[in-house]
């Protein structure tokens, strides 16, 4: 069995073959591959007895079950009013400066991917942005400098 | 009556089942609320909002499709309030949608047309925001998918999904980028489609239409060294009428030859023809298959399946790909007729078979790519070379310019033009199987089927599955290996009842010894090529038809044809002999289920 098949059907044990197993399963296929690849699709939607259309519809409705390969560390930067407000763009810009690519694209070395996202709850700290699962808020272009250094330099 | 509730509607009092819609309870008091993502067909979407009503006592509008009438709810359909929505959402909607209504397929037969008329969007009040276009997808033989003129109502969706259980389109990312996918947007051809053609049918734009060919016809009736020859099926003759100015389930048979005949086609006979060849070559296969069980003892698929309609004929190779052998190895009428036209009507007529444009009129989508399937070559040509739907054929006679409410009326030519009653009622769900019966009754025992005046009546009708049992008594020397076996049947249509009964199949439970299948409910006169709209009202009318057109005929049994006994004896000598297992019968292929 590949690999893949094996994250399946272990995922597909715990949570079961209903088809509210598919949102987990999914989540779970993301947090270890980082995205859903059409092979990750096919084997669920096999495993579930659904359509692989059906798995791609949902998969691609939430912002967070990526469908496309990603870098290993994903940048979500809030693009809400608040955020944007409070010099969300200046951010961005600094953001597109060092690691040389823009929203929606992935650095050479697979290591950055750059998104943005809807409200992340952080509206009191903004601008703020994730990287993963981690929050980073009251951003200025300085400490989105270091931050990026830091992960540059250190993970 | 706890279960009867009242409201009032417009003023006008009406009682209703707890549980109906507000539009539900408006059909009723008789008062039309416009509707766009809704359909007959199909679970309540309520994603439009066009059907917006005020109800007394409620701050916010009400999509009436989706909220339950209430009792001593009073409703007002038709208010300032009400119809300013309603134009604002019209508007909306035609603020995205590819307005270029001249150039559409569909135009006059719109629902956003329609809307857009009644309510006389005009374009100074929103933008266009219409995307970027994307191309059309023309991949598939069938289908196709023009996104900017998909108004995202999700029809197609729960078409492919509840009457089909196919499932090969979905609602792919959210809000304004939502729009309607296959599996990682794969073009049409690649993904399960089965070319039903229904998500064409419950469109209500020109999002989802067939792929059409009928240009590449008038180039070849107007080449004076082709012979264009067309077959029409049954369920064309009751559902064309709708085209071209008469009501629905009427029966236009002889207008329709006599029109093809004056637009040039240069022979115009019946795939009726070929579906009685069906029914001996079919029910000689099923004889076949139950003596090789039960006096051979050999190991034979049964029960036996249908294999006439294209649709249902790739849904069982994606979706039950290990059971392919229960399927008749016959071809459907349409490729049978195909075949014989460049061999047994090429040889008589004394025409060259490469000079010969063989046009098949259909009620289907799907036979688009079944004329185009690899293995319908055994002429030693393409056997059918273009495969039209009702609506293209509509489409034809109108430009043709022929006033066709006052043709005369005129029969199928010959050769290959006669057909009984049991080939005409391969149009309605239970045709093929009733057809069957009153030639492999007569055949084992000798007298006609004990159904009063040859009418099946239990495998007739809009049930999704059908039941029907014959005691075999008294049979014929030659069959006397199924004296007093009581022989089972089933019929279903729409590929959702078509799950069902090969669950029981695969699980080995099936009860039956052979099961008629059509993809679309209702049969060919639901097909995916028929006019719009089609509901449950419509397919009704257009069965009706069918019968009537049945019981009109003076031959109503398959074997009774005498232009079928003149070509077994001057061509292909035997029921599945050599000629036949050459030119009409087929193998069939696993396809992928993903």
């Amino acid at each position: 069995m590949a690999d893949i098949q094996v994250l399946v059907k272990e995922l597909v044990n715990k949570y079961g073959t209903k088809r509210e197993a598919l949102i987990p399963i999914l989540q779970g296929v993301v947090a270890s591959e980082r995205y859903l690849s059409s092979e990750a699709m096919i084997e669920i939607a096999k495993e579930l007895d659904i359509s692989a259309a059906e798995v791609y519809g949902t998969a691609t409705f939430y912002s967070f079950l990526e469908t496309v390969p990603r870098g290993k560390y994903v940048i979500r930067i809030c693009r809400t009013i608040v955020c944007e407000m409070n010099g969300k763009k200046d951010v961005l810009k600094i953001l597109e400066e060092i690691l040389k690519i823009k929203v929606g694209e992935t650095t050479m070395d697979k290591k950055f991917s750059l998104l943005e996202t809807n409200c992340i709850g952080w509206c009191h700290q903004g601008p703020a942005m994730l990287i993963n699962d981690e929050v980073y808020s009251q951003l200025t272009s300085d400490k989105v400098r270091e931050i990026i250094q830091d992960y540059i330099r250190n993970k | 009556m706890e279960n009867l509730i009242n409201l009032t509607i417009d003023g006008i009092d009406v009682q209703v089942e707890r549980g109906k819609s507000i539009l539900e309870a408006a059909k009723i008091a008789n008062v039309r609320i416009p509707t766009l993502c809704h359909h007959d067909d199909l679970c309540v979407a309520g994603n439009c909002r066009v059907c917006v009503v005020e109800v007394i006592g409620r701050p916010r509008l009400e999509a009436s499709c989706a909220v339950p009438a209430e009792d001593g709810m009073k409703v007002l359909t038709s208010t300032p309030k009400v119809r300013t929505a309603r134009k604002d959402i019209v508007s909306l909607l035609v603020a995205e949608h590819n307005t270029q209504c001249t150039t559409c397929y569909r135009s006059t037969n719109c629902e956003l047309q329609s809307l857009s008329a009644e309510y006389n969007i005009d374009n100074d009040d929103y933008i266009s925001v219409l995307k970027p276009q994307k191309p059309i997808d023309k991949s598939s033989w069938s289908v196709e998918k023009d996104d900017s003129k998909c108004v995202r109502c999700q029809r197609c969706v729960r078409t492919c999904a509840e009457l089909q259980h196919v499932n090969a389109l979905t609602a792919s990312g959210k809000g304004n980028h939502m729009k309607i996918s296959t599996f990682l947007e794969l073009p049409m051809n690649d993904v399960v489609c089965t070319n039903c053609g229904q998500c064409i049918t419950h469109c209500p734009t020109g999002a989802l239409t067939e792929r059409r060919y009928y240009s590449d016809i008038w180039e070849a009736i107007g080449d004076p060294t082709k012979h264009v020859i067309i077959n029409t099926a049954p369920s064309v003759r009751v559902g064309l009428g709708e085209m071209l100015g008469f009501p629905i389930g009427t029966r236009v048979t002889g207008k329709m030859v006599t029109a093809l005949k004056k637009m040039g086609f240069d022979s115009v006979l019946d795939t009726d023809f070929t579906a009685d060849l069906t029914i001996i070559e079919e029910g000689s296969e099923f004889l076949q298959r139950l003596e090789d069980a039960l006096v051979h003892k050999k190991q034979v698929a049964l029960p036996m399946l249908t294999s006439c309609s294209p649709g249902w004929v790739k849904f069982i190779e994606h979706m039950y790909p290990n059971h392919l052998d229960h399927l008749s190895t016959c071809k459907s009428p349409q490729q049978m007729f195909g075949a014989l036209a460049k061999t047994y009507y090429a040889e008589k007529m004394g025409i060259k078979p490469e000079n010969i444009v063989s046009v098949a009129g259909m009620p289907c989508a799907a036979k688009k790519f079944e004329a185009n399937r690899p293995e319908m070559k055994s002429s030693g040509y393409q056997d059918v070379d273009c495969g039209l739907t009702t609506r293209e054929l509509g489409h034809m006679i109108k430009q043709s310019g022929l006033d066709f409410t006052n043709l005369q009326e005129s029969h199928f030519d010959s050769l290959m033009g006669e057909s009984t009653g049991a080939a005409v009622i391969f149009g309605a769900t239970g045709g093929v199987m009733e057809a069957a019966l009153r030639t492999v009754y007569e055949l084992i025992t000798g007298r006609p089927v004990p159904f009063e005046n040859l009418n099946i009546v239990p495998v007739r009708g809009l049930e999704g599955i059908k039941e029907a049992s014959v005691k075999l008594e008294n049979c014929l020397p030659k069959y006397s290996f199924l004296e007093g076996v009581e022989a089972r049947f089933a019929v279903a249509h729409g590929l959702k009842n078509a799950r069902i009964i090969m669950d029981q199949i695969a699980k080995g439970e099936s009860p039956y010894h052979f099961i008629e299948v059509m993809a679309c409910p209702g049969g060919c006169i639901g097909g995916g090529g028929q006019p719009i709209p089609t509901n449950n009202a419509i397919r009704r009318k257009r069965i009706e038809a069918i019968y009537a057109e049945d019981e009109g005929l003076a031959k109503r049994k398959s074997h009774d044809n005498e232009e079928l006994k003149k070509l077994y004896q001057d061509f292909l000598k035997e029921p599945l002999g050599h000629k036949s297992h050459k030119l009409l019968h087929t193998k069939y292929r696993k396809r992928n289920r993903y």
